[in-house]
């Protein structure tokens, strides 16, 4: 280093605040406003970074800084990979008006010298940056949302009307694990709406043909065939599995049962039905919004359940609700825009409409509220057999 | 004069009609309009302690009336009134 480096470097080091790594890991967990970012080059960040680190390489920082942290009161904590970096890119910042910059003291050296904990980023091959090259392009998504996709395990109850378009579009998404439970068999009066399934299937358990279908769109991902019914028994260890459930259920015991078990594991349900040419989705995510006992605290008795016979359903119809509900699902695995946590979304095919209602959580819900206890919920007898 | 949304599983009891007109200055009033013309109705909604079932939610506009005054809710004189029952329907 010459003498107008050590001298660059002293001033900054006057200039910008620094903290050694165990300081900054007190404050990234006591302070939910301090904004990490890593400034080395995409090779050293594929190596391995700080767990919710933003990236911003330091020679794209003038121009990317402001979207990425645009609130310059917030505190901004620089590292890169030995301390000196960091530092120089915090005068940046201050001359661009951040007026809280601290950089690490060591960098990402001192902070794994030190066993802190790391985040290694999933690192996309050739052949999955053409397959999911249109997601790579939109911001929202990228190669950090791609690779959050392909980490990602949902889990599709039913494979059927609703199911089918879900999986097929969460599979060419590129969701790395798709769980789908069913114990029914292919049928010809399926074929009209259930797209992953074709005529010479008919009589083949529905999730080895989803599974069948799914994996030769996309073999990059793996499919986990359930053949079973949600039960009591199986329903808490298997959506404990995944991060994400999509509800294609067309009954009240599965409903009331995975609404429970959903609330016990912590996990979002994109709820979807579909009635002849109108359908409904919502979100249920423990503890953000309502569920569905909020809605619903227990089935109705069979003489106020009306729509036990077989309603029919306009083919297409699955196909958009269960396109709105795959919509949901990798809108919470990305964590972006604004899921319908809270919001019931009701759609008219033949006025071609859409409405929303509100839903709050009941504080006296006997699942997610104040005193609740879901595991000791009943389940049900299907109200429509009695 | 209100509009009252009619899901698909009531539509039977109300001779396929997808919205009905109802009047009144209250929830309750117009709800009571409507069950005057179609009695079958009154059962699913209402229980028999004259409180809204707790089998159906009820919105005016796109707010549940749990969280309004119920009942007595206050319709303006274009409010929608919408029935939203507990529905088996999926899709499996």
């Amino acid at each position: 280093m010459g003498d107008a480096s050590r001298s660059m470097l002293a001033r900054a080091r006057s200039e910008i605040r620094e903290w050694r790594p165990l300081e900054a890991e007190q404050q990234i967990a006591q302070d939910g406003e301090l904004v990490v970012v890593d400034v080395r080059e995409q090779h050293e960040w594929n190596d391995g970074h700080l767990p919710a680190a933003l990236h911003v390489p330091r020679g794209f920082l003038e121009l990317q800084i402001e979207e990425k942290v645009p609130d310059k009161t917030a505190p901004v904590l620089l590292y890169c990979a030995g301390g000196v970096r960091s530092l120089l890119a915090g005068q940046t910042l201050q001359q661009m008006g951040y007026r809280n910059v601290i950089s690490m003291a060591g960098g990402y050296g001192a902070w794994t010298a030190a066993g802190l904990p790391t985040e290694t980023p999933l690192r996309l091959s050739d052949a999955q940056r053409r397959r999911y090259s249109r997601h790579l392009l939109v911001p929202e998504v990228g190669e950090a949302g791609q690779a959050k996709l392909l980490q990602a395990r949902v889990l599709l109850i039913g494979a059927g009307g609703l199911g089918s378009p879900a999986a097929y579009y969460l599979a060419a998404a590129g969701v790395g694990t798709l769980g789908l439970i069913d114990a029914d068999v292919v049928d010809e009066t399926n074929l009209q709406r259930q797209i992953l399934h074709n005529t010479s299937r008919i009589g083949k358990p529905k999730v080895a043909s989803a599974k069948e279908t799914l994996s030769a769109l996309n073999p990059d991902i793996t499919v986990n065939a359930i053949e079973d019914r949600l039960t009591k028994a199986n329903v808490l260890d298997l959506i404990s599995q995944y991060d994400v459930i999509l509800d294609g259920t067309d009954n009240f015991p599965t409903r009331y049962l995975l609404n429970d078990a959903s609330i016990i594991a912590n996990k979002p349900v994109v709820h979807g039905s579909v009635f002849r040419f109108e359908g409904q989705v919502t979100v249920f995510k423990p503890f953000e919004g309502p569920c569905y006992r909020c809605l619903f605290p227990a089935p109705p008795p069979p003489e106020l359940a009306p729509n036990c016979a077989e309603a029919g359903v306009l083919g297409v119809l699955p196909g958009t609700v269960g396109l709105l509900q795959a919509t949901e699902v990798i809108k919470l695995l990305l964590g972006i825009g604004e899921p319908l946590v809270g919001r019931l979304l009701m759609y008219d095919a033949l006025a071609e409409e859409f409405n929303e209602l509100r839903l709050f959580r009941r504080p006296d819900c006997p699942a997610c509220g104040e005193h609740a206890h879901p595991e000791d919920l009943p389940t049900y007898e299907d109200v429509c057999a009695v | 004069m209100a509009t009252l949304r009619i899901p698909p599983v009531l539509r039977p009891s109300v001779g396929g009609a997808k919205s009905v007109t109802a009047q009144g200055t209250t929830l309750g009033a117009a709800l009571d309009d409507f069950f005057r013309r179609y009695s079958a109705v009154r059962e699913q909604i209402i229980a028999a302690d004259g409180s809204i079932s707790n089998f159906v939610n009820v919105f005016v506009d796109d707010q549940d009336v749990r969280y309004l005054q119920g009942l007595a809710t206050p319709l303006a004189p274009d409010a929608t009134i919408t029935l939203l029952p507990a529905m088996a329907g999926g899709e499996s």
